[in-house]
């Protein structure tokens, strides 16, 4: 038995599926207009395909210590098995935290005027305020209904409340991060918030009131809402204007959604169901970036 | 006239009795997670010390985040007016004290008689306290003791975004990967925490004298990082850590001498 309690400890539970995508019943002949999009964040690295600027695949990836490297993974990922070459592409943009690193593309534009666009095609013109959880920081943009950045608000060089800090928790609650969401929905009341927003004391803090303890449901209730006021509280600083939408990775966790539409009071627009056929807003970004792509290509053939 | 004073920080206790405005012993313990025994143990070692019963200290202050903790103590001081009574002690001239613990950090103004009239803090943030020290330290795999020693030999700083201590232990690991130097990387840490600070600081004024206590300040490679970002002489009394507990104890003879007229 002391084996198998040694591989537990081993696992890694902040880690997030990896994965590429090609949607059912698209094709691509020589004469469309294919672009790519390409994220590179500080801890994911996404890459979209773009046919006549419209979605067509997708890959997801961990961004490595090279930049330039994970740019390639994740287009890699991308152009998996759609018979595409990255010389088959019109136009590449970069975007993301290593936007500057990623080596095969025409221009760098930033994530925050990407997401607005990537939203603006996941969720369709109504989007007005659009929250980016990225692993390194928080970003509240507003657009208007071309997806165009009206203004933003950034919370950086914090991890508190980003996908990094939830990986921090996740291994320290040995909880598979896809899951820490919906585990901290079960409890029966919602407990205080823990005091303190720094991951690292939060940390600590989670420590004693499992001492204390607490189940690890409500501790991630607590830290789940501290999370989710900070976002909030973010949004509300930028304006919250309807429609609202989360992208980024913690998009996907429902205990940071569900907690920030209660403390907002409002709805966000639906998660696509990315994990059948809908679009990944975790991609949000390298969707705008390829749609970028797409306008930047025409332009310059009009030239 | 026996005084105690007791500081209950977040991860130690520390306590000094003083006789007639002169130390005579101090005790220690590590907070744990029942502050109230850790300053038991941490009085009765001071006793022992200075061979004295419970009976013999006349009044008793408490301070440090943990304070309402506190066991059989007359009454409590601020953190930071205790802070601005143990720095102008040490040093009559001191008019900024910039105390560091494991998790906080603030700057006190005061004037000539030790009073408190202005501070900043820096609190919840592990980016600005001993706390992000001993984070890199461990992502270093280098002792606590060791990373200042170690930073003084660097000519230069590691890049490394030590704003958060979070993202400072990843970036860390990737500069070990790609072959840095330690003490360029230790080096890093103590800037990028004097930066913050310094920036704290700022925000209060800097009036000299400016004294470091708190913990952090026995550590030489922060003391010459903070030098170089506030560009002024900075004291620092021989036992820094106990300087929140020297003030709770000197605020303690102040009101035992109250209390008899």
């Amino acid at each position: 038995m002391k084996e198998s309690s040694s591989v537990i400890d081993e696992l890694e539970f902040w880690r997030w599926r990896e994965y590429n995508r090609i949607i059912e019943g698209k094709h691509w002949t020589n004469k469309d207009i294919i672009t790519a999009g390409v994220d590179v964040g500080s801890v994911g690295s996404k890459a979209a395909i773009m046919v006549n600027g419209e979605a067509y695949s997708w890959g997801v990836t961990r961004t490595g210590s090279n930049s330039p490297e994970s740019a390639s993974k994740a287009l890699g990922l991308a152009l998996l098995g759609t018979g595409l070459k990255v010389s088959d592409l019109k136009y590449t943009v970069g975007t993301g935290y290593g936007r500057v690193n990623v080596p095969m593309a025409n221009k760098a534009i930033t994530e925050i005027a990407c997401h607005a666009k990537g939203a603006n095609y996941i969720w369709g013109p109504s989007v007005r305020t659009v929250l980016d959880v990225g692993g390194q920081d928080i970003k509240a943009i507003r657009s208007d209904e071309t997806g165009r950045v009206v203004s933003f608000l950034m919370n950086d060089k914090c991890a508190a409340g980003t996908g990094r800090g939830m990986e921090v928790f996740a291994d320290l609650m040995k909880i598979p991060i896809e899951e820490i969401g919906a585990i901290s929905l079960k409890v029966d009341e919602e407990p205080p918030p823990v005091s303190c927003t720094c991951v690292a004391f939060a940390k600590t803090e989670a420590i004693g009131l499992l001492r204390k303890g607490w189940s690890k449901e409500k501790v991630l209730a607590a830290y789940t809402r501290a999370m989710a006021v900070r976002m909030a509280n973010l949004i509300n600083r930028v304006g919250l204007e309807k429609e609202l939408v989360i992208t980024g990775g913690q998009s996907k966790n429902i205990g940071i959604v569900s907690r920030i539409e209660v403390v907002l009071g409002v709805k966000c627009l639906p998660m696509p169901n990315w994990r059948e056929k809908g679009l990944d807003p975790m991609v949000a970004g390298a969707f705008g970036a390829a749609l970028f792509g797409k306008a930047l290509y025409e332009k310059a053939q009009k030239t | 006239m026996i005084t105690l004073g007791l500081d209950l920080g977040t991860q130690r206790v520390k306590t000094v009795i003083l006789k007639d405005s002169a130390v005579v012993s101090r005790g220690q313990a590590f907070s744990g997670f029942d502050a109230a025994k850790a300053a038991e143990e941490a009085i009765t070692e001071a006793l022992s010390e200075a061979n004295l019963n419970r009976q013999d200290i006349v009044y008793s202050v408490a301070t440090g985040s943990s304070m309402e903790n506190a066991p059989q103590t007359d009454s409590n001081i601020s953190m930071m007016g205790a802070d601005a009574k143990a720095g102008v002690f040490f040093f009559p001239k001191a008019r900024t004290i910039i105390d560091i613990g494991a998790e906080e950090a603030r700057a006190i103004k005061c004037d000539e008689k030790g009073v408190m009239m202005d501070f900043v803090i820096n609190e919840r943030c592990a980016a600005g306290a001993g706390a992000f020290i001993e984070s890199m330290a461990r992502a270093l795999e280098v002792k606590l003791e060791d990373m200042g020693p170690l930073s003084l030999k660097a000519e230069r700083a590691s890049p490394i975004n030590a704003s958060c201590v979070i993202f400072g232990e990843s970036d860390v690991v990737t500069l070990i990967h790609r072959q840095e130097s330690k003490p360029e990387i230790a080096r890093a840490v103590f800037d990028a925490m004097a930066d913050r600070i310094s920036s704290m600081v700022h925000r209060l004024g800097i009036n000299p004298d400016v004294v470091l206590i708190g913990g952090v300040a026995k550590d030489v490679g922060f003391l010459a990082s903070l030098k170089r970002k506030l560009g002024v002489e900075i004291l620092i009394p021989e036992f820094p850590d106990y300087a929140g507990a020297l003030g709770a104890a000197l605020a303690a003879a102040a009101r035992a001498k109250e209390a008899q007229k």
